[in-house]
């Protein structure tokens, strides 16, 4: 069962977790851009910079471009962030391309996206890195459940095995009980920031 | 029970291609002095591939030769310039060296436009004797298709590639052989002999899946070395050729 927890204590815990951990991290729906900017704030400023650590972040919800406007509000450093973007090109968008973000032409070209990781984890010599995937629900809009088990199966396993620390963002109501599956899978643990969506028609 | 063999196998000698995923794929690299086609389609990164071999091996400190058939030598050139890890003074030094192979027909008097036995032989013991003075531990020759569209006869090109490989064994040096093959075709080589001569083939492809072209490589054979036979996906990044597993995902997809 996740627990609800602030962004201080979401911080501390990823602090306690040994490296190569991978965790879920539910997002609540109810009030679900305060949730997200917590979440950020969370992963990329308590917990990597005081690590001094590199993230990769995998962006299939928004443009890379929106993430790292809501990083600089978060005075979150950008030259410890980067990007694979799988949702720019899909989305046919002019907006201008960040230098420290890789372009995937679409979330269902999943080998890709674990290919532009495994570019980023090269490029750097940084003892500590995280990856960010956000998130499971974004990608299960566009992938077929049993390529997208496979595709965290290895992806986590392989950044497991090198010590590397992986966030995965879900919403919490929307996640079915197949992806709940997958996480489970091959997650360490699972926290949850914020609370759920009330559910239509009933009572508060 | 079974017992250990009194004489453990002997192992081979490695030329490790310096790109990652390929050498894990064939635990530990291209066995020393075997000759390598590299088949595939437009646009598979067969030549990419070849470059970054000779790249890394010439970083190492082996000499590197880059034999181009179809190309000249300063356009293959500029896709250096898009690997981060390329350092200009490896040519300096020579260790990594460019010959067209039309300026080597002409300096041979290879005019005609059907090349004779002899005149396979005369090219044959140039590309050898050239290697051997330049102590080149690794060469590709970029077509093989290429210079087998002026032998044509079956028996001819299963010759040239013979003593080709031969030659280049005897010296150690590890050889890729580009072999040019249209999209969809369910073979390795254009005249179908090549493959069966050569130690190993590497086929790159082109896959779809839900209308997404991935780029795809396989070890198809490797004498010497044990070897994945899976698919796996290929990245073309300016630190090199990155792979990954192909994603099956429990459902066939795809259509080549």
């Amino acid at each position: 069962m996740a627990e609800t927890l602030t962004t201080a204590e979401v911080a501390e815990r990823l602090r306690a977790l040994p490296e190569g951990s991978a965790v879920a991290f539910k997002l609540g729906g109810a009030e679900y851009a305060d949730n997200y900017l917590q979440a950020l704030a969370a992963v990329l400023r308590d917990f990597a910079s005081e690590v001094q650590g590199y993230t990769i972040y995998v962006s299939v919800t928004n443009p890379s471009t929106l993430v790292n406007s809501l990083l600089s509000s978060l005075d979150i450093p950008p030259e410890r962030v980067f990007f694979v973007d799988a949702i720019s090109h899909i989305m046919m968008s002019n907006s201008s391309r960040l230098p420290n973000a890789s372009y995937v032409e679409s979330p269902t070209m999943l080998e890709n996206i674990m290919l532009r990781v495994e570019y980023f984890l090269k490029k750097t010599d940084a003892p500590r890195k995280i990856v960010i995937l956000d998130s499971v629900n974004s990608f299960a809009i566009h992938n077929d459940t049993s390529i997208l088990a496979e595709f965290f199966h290895i992806l986590v396993n392989n950044l497991k095995s090198r010590g590397i620390t992986t966030v995965i963002l879900a919403v919490a109501e929307d996640t079915s009980l197949e992806l709940d599956n997958i996480l489970s899978l091959v997650c360490d643990d699972t926290l949850r920031l914020g609370n759920p969506a009330p559910v239509p028609g009933s009572r508060s | 029970m079974v017992s250990a063999p009194a004489h453990p196998p002997l192992s081979v000698e490695r030329c490790a291609t310096g790109i990652e995923g390929l050498d894990n794929i064939l635990d530990g690299g291209i066995p020393r002095g075997n000759t390598v086609l590299v088949s595939g389609s437009c646009g598979t990164g067969k030549t990419t591939l070849s470059l970054e071999f000779l790249v890394r091996g010439a970083m190492a400190g082996e000499r590197s030769l880059f034999l181009s058939v179809t190309e000249a030598s300063p356009k293959i050139l500029q896709n250096l310039s898009t690997f981060e890890f390329f350092d200009p003074k490896v040519m300096a030094d020579h260790h990594l060296t460019f010959l067209d192979v039309p300026v080597l027909y002409d300096k041979l008097g290879l005019q005609r436009e059907e090349l004779s036995s002899e005149d396979i032989d005369l090219l044959v013991g140039s590309i050898v004797k050239l290697a051997s003075e330049l102590k080149v531990q690794r060469l590709v020759l970029d077509s093989i298709t290429s210079v087998c569209y002026r032998v044509r006869q079956d028996e001819k090109i299963r010759d040239l590639i013979l003593k080709l490989g031969k030659g280049l064994s005897d010296i150690d040096c590890t050889s890729i052989l580009v072999s040019e093959i249209g999209p969809q075709e369910n073979r390795y080589s254009l005249y179908g002999v090549e493959e069966a001569i050569a130690d190993g083939v590497l086929l790159l492809g082109n896959v779809q899946r839900r209308g997404d072209l991935l780029r795809t490589l396989k070890v198809i054979k490797m004498r010497g070395t044990t070897h994945s036979r899976a698919q796996y996906v290929l990245d073309l990044t300016p630190l090199g050729i990155l792979l990954a597993p192909y994603l099956k995902g429990g459902r066939s997809w795809e259509g080549t």
